[in-house]
This record gives C-alpha cells, structure tokens and sequence, in this order.
C-alpha cells in the first residue's frame, strides 16, 4: 500500500496535475486518494466515462491492425488533459492542467 | 326493170324517200358504189354528174334528157375513155367496176329528176335492169304520175297472174303469232278418282288423333330464325349513375399507453476492504510501477513544452484594422467649449454618458481663486452654475444643462440609472439631478442630428423650432442639508456599488433592491461621508417642523425623486480623517473604494418581499435600507485608498470600531501611510483589469500600488518635468494609462515599454489639463476626453495602437507586478539584511576602534616597521613595473608575481 501511495504521490508532485485514479477492468476504480478533496461521485463518474472510451480505443486499434495495442493515451481538452495508461489488468487515469495561460480577458468599461 | 320492180316492192317503195335522205354521202373510198340495195334495186346506183361530165357524154340535164326519155344509152368504151382521160376524176369512176362486169355495151343512164334516189342520175347496172327500165318505162312514167291511184288502178289493170309460191321469208311475224297463241306448257296429267256412292253425302265423323303420333299426320312450318329479319340493336339508350363505392369497416386495436418507468442505480464501488486488499496485490503495485513511468514522461513533456500551440497564430497580431497602425497619436476629434458663460471657465470634471453615445457631461467652475471669489460673490450669484451636456452632434449649443446652487467640482452618473447625476459642490452640498424627463431629448440626439442634414425646403418663419436646438435649463433634484454635510468644498464623489450597503455604523449589508443608493464623498473639511438617497425611516417631529419653516416652493418641472432629501439630507455615516493627535488632519482629495461584489446569499424570504414594479422607475419608490433586518457581512473588505491633499497615500477602513476606553464608535487608524507625492494627489485609481493596483498621481510623479503590499508603491517614477494635474488608466490597454500635465501635454505612459519615462508624450491644449476621461465605444473606437483649465473639452480619438492590447499583454503586466511586488520583498528584506549588516560593520568597526586603543608603544614600533616593509616592496613593484629595475631572478619574479 505504501508503495503504491508512494507512486501515487510522486505522480502527483508534477506541476499542473490533479488526482490520479486507477480504473480495474470492469470500471471500477480501485483508488482515491485520501488525502484528496474529490468526492466519489465525480472519481466514479470519470472512471465509468473513461472506461468506455479506453475500451473503444483499445478495440479500434486491435481492429485496425490485430498486431498493435495500445500503450498510451493522451486527451487534450481547452481546459486539461487527460492521460490514460492502459495495462492488462488496470488503467491509470490522470488529468493536468496544461502549462499555458488562460489569457486575461479585458472587461468593458469603466465607467 | 326499175318501176316493176317497185311494184312488186310496194311495201318498200313507200320506205324510199326517207332512207334516201338518210343516206346522203358517197364517199370516194367506198370500195363499192352505193346501190339501192336496201330499197330492193340493187341494180340502181345513183350517181352526181358534174356539168363537165354531163357535156362529154351529152346527157346535159335539159338538153338530152326530156321528160319523155330521161335516160341515155351509153356505150361502155365512152366510159372506158373517160376513165383514160380523167381516172378518178371521172364520176364514173366509183362504177368502174360495174361498168366492166356489164355484159353489153351501152350502159343506161338515167336522169333522175326527183331526185328519188338521191342524186340527179343513176345508173343502171345490171342488164335485167336495163331492161326493166327500157321497157316499162312508159308504164313507170305513168305511174310515176300518179303514185296513189296506182295502186288501186294496179287492181284494174293487173292482168292476173296465179301468184307464185316463194319460200316464206320470215319477217318476225311468227313471233308475234307464237306470242300471242295459247298453248300447254306441259302435258296434262289425267287423275281418276273414284269412291262408293254411298260415301258420298255419309254424316262426317270427325275423331281425335294426336298429330305427333302418326307419321306424316302433320306437316310442321317451324319457325326458324330468318336471318333476313332479325335485327340487330346497334344503339341502345341506357342511364346511369356513378356511385361511389364506400365501404365501413372497424378495426379494434389494443391499446398500450406509456407507462413512466425508473430505474435507479448506484454505481459499482469496491469496498474499503476490498479497496485495501487491491491495493495490496502484486499484480497492482506491478501495474502502477509500469504505467507511471510512462505517465511521468508524459506530464512532463506537457510541461517541457505545449505541443499544441499554433506557433503562427501566435506570431500574427490581432486582426487588421483600417488606419494606420503605425500612427500612435491622439488624433482630435471634436471640441466643445461653452460660448454663453459671462465669465471665464474651467472644466473641473468630465463624466461620459454609460449608454448614450456621443454625450459627454461637463461641470464648469469659474476660474477664480478664493479672494476673486468673494469679492465677485454677487456677480456669481447671478450666473448660474452648470453641467453641460455636449453631443458630437452638435458643438456648439450643449444639449442639456444642468443647474446647480454652486459651482460643482466633481460629479458622477449612477451606474444603474443613468438619469441620476450626482454632484459635489464647492460649498459643500451634494447636488442630485434627475433628467428622468428629459432623457428623450439626449437620446436622440442622433436622429436629430440627421434630420437637420436634409434639405428642408420650408421658409423660415414655417419652421418649427427644434426642441434640441433650444437648451434647458434643469434644476436640481435635490441638494444635501448644509449643516450636516460638509463643510468645505467636495472634493470626490463616488457611487458605491449596487451590491452592497453600509449601515450607520459602517457594517456592510447586502444590498437587495440592486440599486445604487448610497454615495460616498470626501471633502477638504477632512471628512468622507457616506450619504443614503433613499428615505430616513425614523422622522423625528423635530424635521418636520423644520419642514414648515423652510417650506421652498418647488418649480413644477423638478421631479420628485428625491423631494425627501431636499435640504434635510443628512450623511448616514461620517469618517474623519485625523492624523492622531495633531489637530492637523488629512485633506482626502481622491479615494478609490474596493470593488468587490458582494455576491447575495440565497434567502428565499426576503427575496419573496422584494416587490419592484419594471416600468416605474425604481428610485420612485426607494423603500429604506433592509440594513436592519440583514446581519452584516463580516468578511467585506472595507478598506479603501485615499489620496490627501499633502500627497500622501492613505490605506483605510471605513468600520468604526469600538475604542476600548471610551467606548465609543471610532475610526479606525489607517493601515497604512506613504508619503509620495510632492503634491495634492489628484488621480487614485483602480486599475479596469486589476482589482488591486491602483495608480495615484500627484504632485511631480506618479506611483503604483498593489493592495496589500504595505511596504510601498510596486512602482514610482522619477519626478516629470512639469507637474501632473490628471490622470487616467487605459481602458483596452492594462499596461497604459493617460496623464496630463501642467501645461497641456498629455505622457502616455507604456509599462511594457518604459517605466522610467512616458511612453509617448502629446500636446493637446495650451493650458493645464484638468481632468481625463477615456471612454471606449466599442472596438473600433475609443475616445479620450481631456478638459483643460481654460474651459475647452477636446475629444480626442485613441490610435489603433493604444487601444488594441497586445497578445498576452494582460499576463506580461500582471507579472510585471509580480516581479515588482517581489522585489519589495526582496528589498525589503535586502533591507534586512543590510540592516543586520551594518549593525555588524559597526560592531566590527567599534571593535577594531577598542582593538586600537589597546595597543602599546613597542606594538606600534613593529607597525611602523612592518608599514616601511610594506612600503618598500610596494616601490620594488612599481618600479619593476616601470622597467626601472631588470628582474634578475626567477623568485623574485615569482614574488613579484
């Protein structure tokens, strides 16, 4: 256990990143971090929205080219990036923010 | 001969002399020569004798031939000459024939002078003939004579003779017997029937018998069909009636109605346990080893770099616009000055209107100093005092104007109804407009200004004077209480925020009619009140007999907005700006409040009172503050900047605390203090895009502060060479902001570009610049509006370059001042540490002086010495150095070295 909080918190420690969360096969995933402040609904919500989608991309590579598998993927959205690392038995799901700068947008008018 | 002939031939005599008439031509080709053959003389053959021929043979017509003896013999060769002679000219000539087979020689010719066979002579041809003729011809003379009696007198003198059998010639007169005669067609069939005498006249007795049953007892005549009558109908006449054909049928469905089903169901979720147990597994710490290091690659790749910029959009600026966008001057648009003021002016404040285009308000003061204006007291008081209203449309005639008691020297539009207007006067009194009934009039000016393009083809005296054309004069609505208020002249006036109220005591309270209804002013008595528009709840009977007396009459077209405050507005709340116990206290000039929203708790109850009617202008009907139903909010921010006539920069909070050894309510002493300017700060203000820097200029300079910083401004610039007199932040540009200088030029100052000088610099006016107000239209364009002290208002149009932000403009400033407010710290710190430091040079300093004293006589004597050593190797260096003295060994080239 502690080694794998140890993981966890390594991954964690990288600038821009939110919690990480591992998927099992069925789509339940296994971890939340204690320390974290995401309540389960929204971890359950995003492993059950990934999960389906991890197992499309996975069919559509083997179907393409029954040799070829999928190792990593990456999901990047105007507002984070999601990254999912696929394993035979579990996914491990992460979202970073990205390292750009949402633009200060100028109000109006000062009146 | 010829007339026995005819005898014999009666009966066809009498046929003669129509067939001879019949039978007129004798054509010359005839083979044989026309005979009478058919009138029984075929021995006859008439003939034409010409006159010619009658000469040669001698038989002229009444010369040879008499009537006794019409006839001539003539011989046969006297034909045969005249053939010779004249071949078939002859007359003869169709007889020849004849003529050759005559037997004898002479040949008869007979004149025939009746013509009774058709021609004058004929001819006999035969020798019986001949004969007949010459014989009887006595007789035929006289029979010729007497045709008829003939006849009967042939009876006479016949001399009988038993008549000849000849064979019958049937002349078709059997026929006519046979005809006529009866006979038996066919031979009779004789029948002999006989029967016994008895039977005959026997009773008859009849029996039955069936007529089928015996052969033959019957002779049927069925009936057929006889072709020959049937008839065929060809045409039949036949109505009709179309009918439609309609057909009812029935069907029974069965009928499923919807039925609302739910389903609810939670997601799979491993248990604590289970979790726990998982996250023990091999397997899963295995996973987890794996998939990180790829993870981790791949944030940091995010990190290292942003793969998905566009790195040309990100080259490109903005968008082209028209223009030039290398010009970055000011380019003067308009200009309005007001021509009917008796006495010299000057703009004191600028205002633009929030919605209308085009309107800008103007207060104008009258450019005296204080002794000028006692001593012209009375002159003024005849001269009213003014805000303008100036159009674009129309720089010449300002389109409303407003009245005030006194000379304004600050005034605001209330954010939420633009028809309120509040003012600040030199005297002390705050001033409230309301152009609620003349707002029409300004806000068409647009149209207004396009009809009077137009060609109007009217005479003058039919023209109707336009409304617009003619300024009004709009007294005000209300004014403020002169003892109660200030005492000195206004010299800020601020709306606060329409989300948020104050109490008497200065706790913050939602405000929840989302009106702004309190004001807050600071004047030179040093005071900031914060003023309430709406009414008092508790009426003391004390006003209300101060009413009676100070009853004013009202003009008629002054609205009633604010009747309840007229004269009797009393501040809600007064702050008193004191330097402790000093008698001298600040003179606030500027102050700039917080701009946080309060944003609303949800509270269903009150929301259910709220009861605000949309078409009614909601200032009506101010109901008095809810202050008192509502718990303050505590974790407002109530501080705020001021900027005092000294050039300090004040840090306050406006919450009057409770001194703990008088008890009483008390202002709170400023957080915070720095003396900065060199002058009265004219301009603190808040940043559009930053809600806490604030730019205060004053004096020779300027500065910029970031709230919460204590320590100083995060950046202060160097004195200008003339003094600054106004001031304003951009409004597109977050690194921009406008200032105005003594004697008429604008710096505009670029933070991204220089912070230790202007950016650019641009005169706009003679005179000292008064006040500056930017007021953006929309992206295309942006005015400035700078007022100047001799009483003109320029407008000017901001360039494409200073109103268009740069790319990550807003991010660059915002750590600019990050990198400003650390370096504050930094210096603070540096502070310090030098601090720290300096407390050990002197301690070290102190030491070494103590170390000094200490010293005896022999310790000095090996200084001494020590110093002539030093001294002298210094020279040794020198004068190697100035190749005085040759190096002569290695070491003590080294110890030079």
């Amino acid at each position: 256990m502690t080694e794998v909080e140890e993981t966890l918190k390594q991954l964690q420690s990288q600038k821009g990143m939110q919690v990480p969360l591992v998927v099992n096969t069925e789509g339940i995933p296994t971890t939340t971090q204690d320390t974290t402040t995401t309540d389960n609904p929204t971890t359950t919500q995003d492993a059950s929205l990934m999960y389906s989608f991890i197992l499309k991309v996975r069919s559509t590579i083997h179907d393409t080219d029954p040799q070829n598998d999928l190792i990593f993927l990456q999901i990047r959205s105007k507002k984070n990036e999601i990254m999912v690392a696929p394993d035979k038995d579990y996914f491990l799901i992460v979202i970073q923010n990205p390292t750009e700068q949402a633009a200060l947008s100028a109000p109006g008018v000062v009146p | 001969m010829a007339p026995k002939s005819q005898q014999g031939k009666s009966l066809g005599g009498r046929k003669k002399p129509k067939t001879v008439r019949n039978k007129e031509t004798l054509s010359v080709s005839e083979a044989e020569p026309m005979n009478m053959e058919n009138m029984g003389h075929p021995e006859i053959y008439p003939l034409l004798l010409t006159t010619k021929t009658q000469e040669i043979f001698n038989c002229r017509v009444n010369e040879d031939f008499t009537d006794e003896q019409p006839y001539k013999l003539i011989k046969k060769e006297d034909f045969f000459a005249d053939f010779h002679k004249r071949a078939a000219v002859s007359d003869f000539y169709p007889f020849k024939k004849i003529i050759q087979e005559y037997p004898e020689d002479e040949l008869l010719l007979v004149y025939d002078k009746d013509f009774k066979y058709g021609f004058n002579f004929y001819l006999i041809g035969t020798e019986e003939g001949k004969e007949n003729y010459l014989n009887p011809p006595a007789v035929s003379e006289e029979q010729e004579e007497q045709k008829e009696l003939k006849e009967h007198a042939a009876e006479d003198i016949l001399i009988y003779k038993p008549p000849v059998s000849k064979p019958w010639v049937s002349l078709g007169s059997e026929k006519e017997i046979a005809e006529e005669s009866v006979k038996e067609p066919t031979k009779q069939i004789t029948y002999m029937i006989s029967r016994k005498r008895s039977a005959f006249g026997a009773p008859i007795q009849f029996s039955d018998q069936n007529a089928s049953s015996v052969k033959d007892a019957y002779i049927e005549c069925t009936a057929y069909p006889d072709k020959n009558f049937t008839i065929k109908q060809l045409e039949k006449d036949v109505g009709m009636q179309a009918v439609p054909q309609v057909k009812g049928t029935s069907t029974q469905t069965r009928w499923t109605y919807p039925k609302n089903a739910a389903v609810q169901y939670y997601p799979r979720e491993f248990l604590e346990k289970e979790k726990e147990t998982l996250g023990q597994s091999k397997p899963f710490t295995d996973f987890l080893n794996n998939a990180s290091v790829s993870v981790e690659i791949a944030l940091q790749q995010n990190e290292i770099m942003n793969t998905f910029i566009d790195d040309w959009k990100c080259l490109a600026e903005e968008e082209g616009t028209f223009g030039d966008k290398t010009d970055t001057h000011l380019k003067e648009f308009q200009s309005f000055t007001d021509l009917h003021s008796l006495m010299e002016t000057m703009i004191t404040c600028v205002s633009w209107h929030p919605d209308i285009y085009g309107l800008i308000a103007v207060s104008v003061a009258v450019r005296l100093s204080l002794e000028d204006r006692v001593y012209f007291s009375s002159k003024l008081l005849l001269q009213p005092s003014l805000i303008l209203f100036w159009s674009f449309s129309d720089p010449i005639h300002p389109q409303l104007m407003l009245e005030s008691p006194d000379d304004i020297f600050c005034f605001k539009f209330c954010p939420t109804n633009p028809n309120i207007i509040a003012g600040g006067c030199i005297n002390g009194q705050i001033v409230i407009w309301d152009i609620t009934a003349h707002v029409d009039r300004i806000e068409n000016i647009k149209t207004g200004g396009n009809r009077s393009k137009k060609p109007i083809l009217k005479p003058m005296f039919l023209l109707e004077p336009d409304s617009n054309k003619e300024a009004m004069y709009i007294r005000h609505c209300a004014v403020s209480s002169i003892e109660n208020g200030h005492k000195k002249v206004i010299t800020d006036i601020h709306w606060l925020p329409d989300t948020f109220e104050i109490n008497r005591i200065g706790s913050v309270f939602e405000n929840r009619s989302e009106l702004c209804c309190q004001l807050v002013t600071c004047s030179a008595d040093c005071t900031i009140c914060f003023w309430d528009i709406r009414p008092q709840k508790t009426l003391t009977p004390q006003p209300a007999e101060k009413k009676k007396e100070e009853t004013i009459e009202i003009p008629f077209d002054v609205p009633t907005t604010f009747l309840h405050l007229d004269l009797t507005w009393k501040p809600l709340y007064k702050i008193k700006l004191s330097k402790g116990e000093t008698t001298l206290d600040h003179c606030p000039t500027k102050i700039s409040l917080c701009e946080d929203h309060l944003y609303k708790a949800q509270d269903k109850l009150l929301a259910q009172n709220k009861v605000i009617k949309p078409e009614e202008n909601p200032y009506q009907n101010l109901e008095s503050g809810l202050a008192n139903v509502l718990k303050p909010i505590d974790d407002f921010c109530t501080k705020f900047f001021v900027g005092t006539e000294e050039g300090e920069v004040i840090y306050t909070d406006w919450k009057l605390e409770r001194d703990p050894e008088t008890g009483r309510l008390m202002t709170k002493k400023p957080v915070n203090l720095c003396t900065v300017h060199d002058g009265a700060v004219h301009t603190v203000q808040r940043s559009p895009f930053y809600k806490d820097i604030i730019l205060t200029i004053g004096g020779w300079n300027m500065a910029i502060w970031k709230e919460g910083v204590t320590t100083g401004p995060l950046l202060q610039s160097s004195c200008a060479p003339k003094r600054y007199t106004s001031g304003h932040w951009s409004l597109t540009r977050p690194s921009v902001f406008y200032i105005g200088r003594e004697d008429g030029y604008i710096d505009i100052w670029d933070l991204l570009e220089k912070t230790h000088e202007p950016a650019q610099s641009q005169n706009i006016c003679i005179t000292m610049i008064t006040s500056i107000k930017p007021w953006a239209f929309s992206t295309k364009q942006q005015f400035i509006a700078v007022a100047d002290y001799y009483g003109t208002l320029h407008i000017l149009e901001i360039p494409w370059t200073l109103r268009r932000p740069s790319a990550n403009e807003a991010s660059s400033v915002s750590h600019y001042f990050e990198r400003e407010v650390k370096h504050l710290e930094y210096v603070e710190q540096r502070k310090k540490i030098r601090e720290q430091h300096k407390k050990e040079m002197d301690l070290e300093t102190e030491k070494i002086k103590l170390k000094t004293y200490q010293k005896s006589k022999e310790q000095l004597e090996a200084e001494l010495q020590m110093d002539y050593e030093s001294y002298l190797e210094l020279e040794k260096t020198i004068l190697l150095n100035l190749g005085l003295i040759k190096m002569t060994d290695r070491m003590s080239l080294i110890d030079v070295e």
